[in-house]
């Protein structure tokens, strides 16, 4: 599936929640069972200091495709950090660094992402479309 | 039912009905704000009068032979009386017009520094400081070879007068200390620590950003050389605040800013300054903050800044009782002399997440280091939660935050 297609499933699947209470609900239960980060990944170069919360991010190639490994100190955090690897996991360098990120706005989620949150997430995107971009030139 | 002890000559309902905001909702839930330690809600009067001045009252003030600039003058100017009697200083020359309490301490830091602050001379600060009454004083001693030295804070949040001694010497040429610790909401016995100050020579700066909403604030009484406030968390306007110091300390100090209206004389050569309080006071202010300010400080007087203490003194005790009766619950700070503040965390559960969930109930805490990161430190903790209380706020409200907080707490464990 494309990036787009899998905004598209996330979009959809967040359609069946009525209240805030089950889509956080959904959210924690995401970031309580995202797959942890290998401690050895949890160094000072893979991590992104939000102001509130941390979050340490890892990238690598896998055959042809960029794959990220991602792991926050707040479960909320983490639950997103679980449907950003969702998307952007998995794709081709220059996909992810071409990439028009628009499910969170669709499944009322924007506000995690503005920077007055401070919880590393914008930055995280910010260190995955770069990861993009320079996986991409390396191929190229 | 709630304690009515207080009803009788202070009406929080009456209260809330002259803050506008609190009537919204916040994701479809009535608006729960405890974030008032970081910047308190506005009443009409605020902000009529900011509206009135825009919209026939302004100009630019101590220019112009115009009917306006000459009414926006006295407008300008009654505020600094008003802030005048409201923190006893003995002249209008001692209050000083800054954006904030940021704003002022960074002045002092500025120019009390160029003309009292010298290789080998000591700074002293708490570790009870906001980042705003850390850093300029780091960036003073880079400058001038001084060294910054700091008194420690007690597990509980409070600071022992026998360790403010302790670090107090000869060299030390001033003593920088916050009234009210924005983080854990403690107290500080500031008479003491100015006398203590006074004891070897050194001045007093009181960083009084967190109490002059809750507590009275008489600089003769707390006998301090320099105070700085901000208008925002006054019920005033954003963008005004104030620093008082003694007249005699602010003739020697030299300006901080140069620009227009701190002249008397310009010269290519040389140029001569204006008195106090103009001398610190370069280029056009901000006129109808300064302005607004005043009905902030009237609205404040009217109902009596001792009846405010005691209410929200009130709210704090029902909220620091009703938290304790939720599990894992670890409040952060509990000196024995209090105002306005709960900090607390609460077992497996990082504050971002609570303040998020809390959020989505309508209630809005603050949540994070709180720009105190020093005393975070000493807990060992990267953040709290922090509920912040105000003259409006109401037992009622805790109830709904109580109940806010076991949902959240449920919803994450």
């Amino acid at each position: 599936m494309s990036i787009n297609e899998i905004q598209d499933q996330v979009i959809e699947d967040f359609s069946w929640y009525e209240d805030w209470t089950d889509k956080y609900e959904y959210i924690i239960d995401l970031g309580k069972t995202l797959e942890p980060l290998d401690e050895q990944f949890k160094k000072d170069e893979n991590l992104i200091i939000g102001c509130q919360s941390k979050v340490w991010l890892h990238a690598y190639m896998d055959a042809n495709v960029l794959k990220f490994n991602a792991d926050s100190d707040a479960i909320i955090t983490k639950g997103i950090i679980g449907l950003l690897i969702k998307v952007f996991s998995g794709h081709a360098p220059q996909e992810i660094a071409d990439a028009d990120l628009y499910f969170l706005d669709q499944i009322g989620l924007q506000e995690h992402l503005s920077p007055n949150r401070a919880n590393g997430l914008v930055s995280m995107v910010k260190q995955i479309r770069t990861y993009g971009v320079a996986y991409s030139n390396l191929k190229s | 039912m709630h304690s009515t002890i207080l009803t009788k000559q202070f009406d929080v309902q009456a209260i809330r009905e002259d803050f506008p905001i609190l009537k919204i909702k916040v994701h479809n839930k009535p608006l729960v704000y405890f974030d008032n330690a970081a910047s308190t809600q506005k009443p009409q009067s605020v902000i009529d009068k900011i509206t009135e001045v825009y919209t026939s009252q302004y100009a630019n003030i101590h220019r112009g032979v115009h009917h306006l600039s000459q009414l926006g003058t006295g407008l300008y100017e009654e505020t600094r009386k008003t802030v005048q009697n409201f923190i006893h200083a003995q002249s209008e020359k001692e209050i000083i017009y800054t954006k904030g309490t940021t704003d002022g301490i960074n002045l002092l830091a500025y120019a009390w520094s160029a003309a009292y602050l010298k290789s080998g001379d000591e700074i002293l600060i708490t570790a009870l400081e906001h980042h705003s009454n850390i850093i300029p004083w780091q960036l003073a001693c880079q400058r001038h070879g001084a060294i910054l030295k700091v008194v420690p804070v007690q597990d509980d949040g409070s600071i022992l007068i026998e360790d403010v001694k302790k670090n107090l010497t000869e060299k030390t040429k001033l003593f920088a200390f916050t009234h009210v610790s924005n983080a854990l909401g403690t107290i500080n016995p500031i008479a003491d620590f100015v006398e203590a100050a006074k004891s070897v020579g050194a001045h007093t700066l009181i960083d009084c950003a967190q109490s002059i909403q809750h507590i009275p604030v008489d600089v003769q009484a707390f006998g301090c050389d320099f105070l700085a406030f901000s208008g925002h968390k006054l019920y005033g306007p954003t963008g005004i605040g104030i620093l008082y110091g003694k007249e005699k300390l602010l003739e020697e100090i030299p300006p901080f800013q140069g620009g227009g209206d701190m002249i008397k004389d310009v010269k290519f050569e040389k140029t001569s300054y204006n008195e106090l309080p103009f001398k610190f006071e370069a280029g056009t202010p901000h006129i109808t903050g300064a302005i607004a300010l005043k009905q902030a400080i009237d609205y404040v007087q009217n109902i009596g800044i001792e009846l405010i203490h005691a209410h929200e003194d009130e709210v704090l005790r029902y909220a620091t009782t009703q938290i304790l009766q939720i599990d894992g619950v670890r409040i952060i700070g509990q000196a024995p002399h209090k105002t306005s503040v709960l900090s607390f965390l609460i077992d497996g559960t990082h504050p971002y997440d609570i303040g998020v969930l809390l959020d989505q109930q309508g209630i809005a805490v603050r949540t994070g280091h709180h720009c105190a990161q020093p005393i975070m430190d000493q807990y060992c903790i990267p953040g709290t939660c922090r509920a912040s209380f105000a003259v409006y706020n109401t037992l009622e409200e805790v109830d709904i935050f109580i109940a806010g907080l076991k949902k959240a707490t449920k919803m994450l464990l």
